[in-house]
């Protein structure tokens, strides 16, 4: 593990900066456990102020220092990516590697859900649950929801792996020697595609923050939890922009493009590292 | 042949199951909304003076029966479907008694138009760079713009929506930022309405190609880095065919086949992305109209785009797998 990463980061200049930057990330996170202020608080500072020593990223209209908000925003903004991460790809684990090893008629009854959840439009979905839940919508709820829509995708790829699983000897072997089904999944299967999932665990993150922020923005969560989104809800229904509050908008914004491409970086690097003939290639070089 | 039309034949099935299941879904989940839209429409009458106990009873009854909520939920439910099988979407609740479906296709061209010309746009860009980048594979020019398209991909719809319209809205405020033409525009049509609209449509339409063209850059890369290495490619190479001609007869022609399917599906897509787009710059499709929906709580109009949009990717992405073995022979219908 420890050699891959030291190699990763000795031939892969983008993993090197998109590990950065995860790293940068993480210490936010920590930093926002000493936030001198509460979260929700509002006019615990004087509103308004432009960035200087004492508050470096100025104040909001709503009187929060702007930068502890960012990294409590941060915070929350990245455990939601997490979760729905994890919880997702618990879901695509379990549905790819029975679809695939059982094969039949449990095959297809899976594909057939997974491939109804794929062609869902997943944008009025969401809408549509906020119509429907309104004040219910909360963070919790919402990492629920992504959960139930961001697997289908990875599932699939992970059936295709666990298809040609089957067909192995060790396999075959497995099965007379007595194994059960979930143990041979558990423990034969799931480190062949152990690495897949963790390039599809970012693009996962990228996907589901990108949501939520998306959602948060449009004022359809739960406007009271700080997250990235709720940073630029807040600063637009003040028109931060039009009056001339540009830290407010520009610190949340600068924050999640950063955020994006640390993320795209890593998943493209371990995409790359997945296949050895572009690793070998760029080694080569 | 006949292979093949039993392909199409199931995949047709599928396609049936999976729109049914979904119309479905999104039924019940509407009408497990807490709103209740006779009570809505009752106090926004009743909320101008007191009225008669006998005369709110009697308009409870009609606007029941008039809004199709008469009944349990099941009886709803199949009157909902020989509703929609007919293509009656009922009354919008919001806009009462306007059909949905009247309201729904005057928003349809905006999104259509907006989202058509953005993605053929932002396609022919991104292939002919990404073929270009696949080729040229030395130049530091084509590097760069690879790097940059493909950096802005991750990053959220909204996000680079907004950062558009920080940048020509106020810093440089050229372009309109709002709407999808000047307020109080004769809407007949004129050379100078068509101007506006395709000035108004400039930033929704530049926000989807920055953020499309990007994967179709990586595709198409990908795709020509991999033919430009075959035996023919080197030959015609060896036999001092032009690089223009072999870039354009011998190498795109055979890339593009795979990035068509790809443009299929993202025509089909059409309400995943333009969505948002169309909130931020307030652009007149039926994504505000969603949004307009959700927060005047009128279910039918937003039954009514649901059902639309699954319908909608669904045949799209029926039609790709219907296509794709005719385009290339070398993928098997099974």
């Amino acid at each position: 593990m420890f050699t891959i990463i030291r190699d990763l980061i000795r031939y892969n200049i983008e993993f090197a900066i998109g590990l950065l930057i995860l790293l940068l990330l993480i210490a936010a996170v920590i930093l926002s456990f000493f936030s001198p202020y509460p979260a929700s608080e509002i006019y615990v500072v004087p509103p308004d102020l432009p960035p200087d020593a004492e508050f470096w990223l100025g104040t909001t209209s709503r009187g929060q220092d702007t930068f502890w908000q960012l990294m409590i925003g941060l915070r929350n903004t990245f455990g939601f990516g997490v979760a729905v991460a994890f919880l997702s790809r618990i879901l695509s684990l379990v549905v790819g590697l029975s679809a695939g090893y059982a094969g039949g008629r449990v095959d297809r009854i899976l594909m057939a859900i997974n491939d109804s959840i794929m062609v869902i439009p997943q944008f009025p979905i969401l809408v549509l649950f906020y119509f429907v839940l309104k004040d219910d919508m909360n963070w919790l709820m919402l990492v629920l929801i992504l959960s139930a829509l961001g697997w289908s995708y990875d599932a699939r790829l992970i059936r295709s792996i666990a298809m040609s699983l089957r067909t192995r000897p060790f396999t075959t072997q497995s099965v007379y020697s007595g194994m059960s089904m979930r143990k041979i999944l558990v423990e034969e299967h799931l480190p062949y595609v152990m690495p897949i999932v963790f390039a599809t665990t970012m693009n996962n993150m990228i996907w589901s923050i990108g949501m939520e922020i998306t959602l948060s923005v449009l004022g359809f969560t739960d406007v009271d939890t700080p997250t990235m989104g709720q940073m630029i809800y807040w600063a637009n229904s003040h028109s931060a922009l039009i009056s001339g509050i540009w830290w407010w908008v520009a610190a949340p914004v600068a924050a999640i493009v950063i955020l994006f491409i640390g993320l795209f970086l890593l998943s493209m690097s371990m995409n790359e590292y997945i296949d050895p003939r572009s690793r070998l290639n760029r080694m080569g070089n | 042949m006949a292979a093949y039309l039993v392909f199409v034949a199931r995949r047709f099935g599928q396609l049936v199951l999976v729109v049914f299941l979904g119309i479905s879904a999104t039924f019940f989940i509407t009408h497990m909304t807490p709103v209740d839209p006779v009570a809505e429409s009752i106090s926004a009458i009743t909320n101008f003076g007191k009225s008669d106990p006998e005369a709110i009873e009697l308009m409870r009854k009609t606007l029941t029966e008039l809004y199709g909520l008469q009944g349990n939920v099941f009886e709803q439910y199949v009157s909902f479907w020989s509703r929609l099988i007919r293509g009656d979407l009922g009354p919008s609740l919001s806009a009462f008694p306007t059909p949905v479906s009247q309201i729904i296709f005057r928003a349809l061209p905006w999104t259509v138009g907006l989202m058509i010309s953005a993605t053929l746009i932002s396609f022919t860009i991104g292939n002919t760079l990404g073929a270009l980048a696949g080729y040229y594979r030395k130049s530091r020019l084509l590097k760069i713009i690879s790097l940059g398209l493909i950096g802005l991909q991750p990053i959220p719809y909204y996000i680079l929506a907004f950062i558009l319209l920080i940048l020509f809205g106020f810093v440089w405020p050229v372009l309109p930022i709002t709407g999808g033409y000047e307020m109080n525009a004769d809407l007949t049509l004129s050379f100078t309405l068509v101007l506006d609209i395709i000035r108004h449509s400039i930033l929704p339409a530049m926000a989807l190609v920055l953020v499309g063209a990007g994967s179709w850059l990586t595709g198409m890369r990908a795709l020509t880095s991999n033919i430009v290495t075959e035996d023919y490619v080197t030959f015609a190479e060896l036999g001092g065919v032009g690089s223009t001609r072999i870039l354009r007869s011998y190498v795109v022609r055979n890339a593009i086949v795979p990035q068509l399917t790809g443009l299929a599906m993202s025509l089909g897509a059409i309400f995943n992305g333009t969505v948002i787009t169309e909130i931020v710059f307030g652009y007149p499709g039926i994504g505000t109209l969603l949004i307009d929906a959700v927060h005047a709580g009128d279910y039918s109009l937003v039954l009514g785009l649901a059902s639309l949009s699954i319908i909608g990717v669904a045949i799209a992405v029926f039609l790709i797998d219907i296509l794709s073995p005719l385009l290339d022979p070398r993928i098997k219908a099974e």
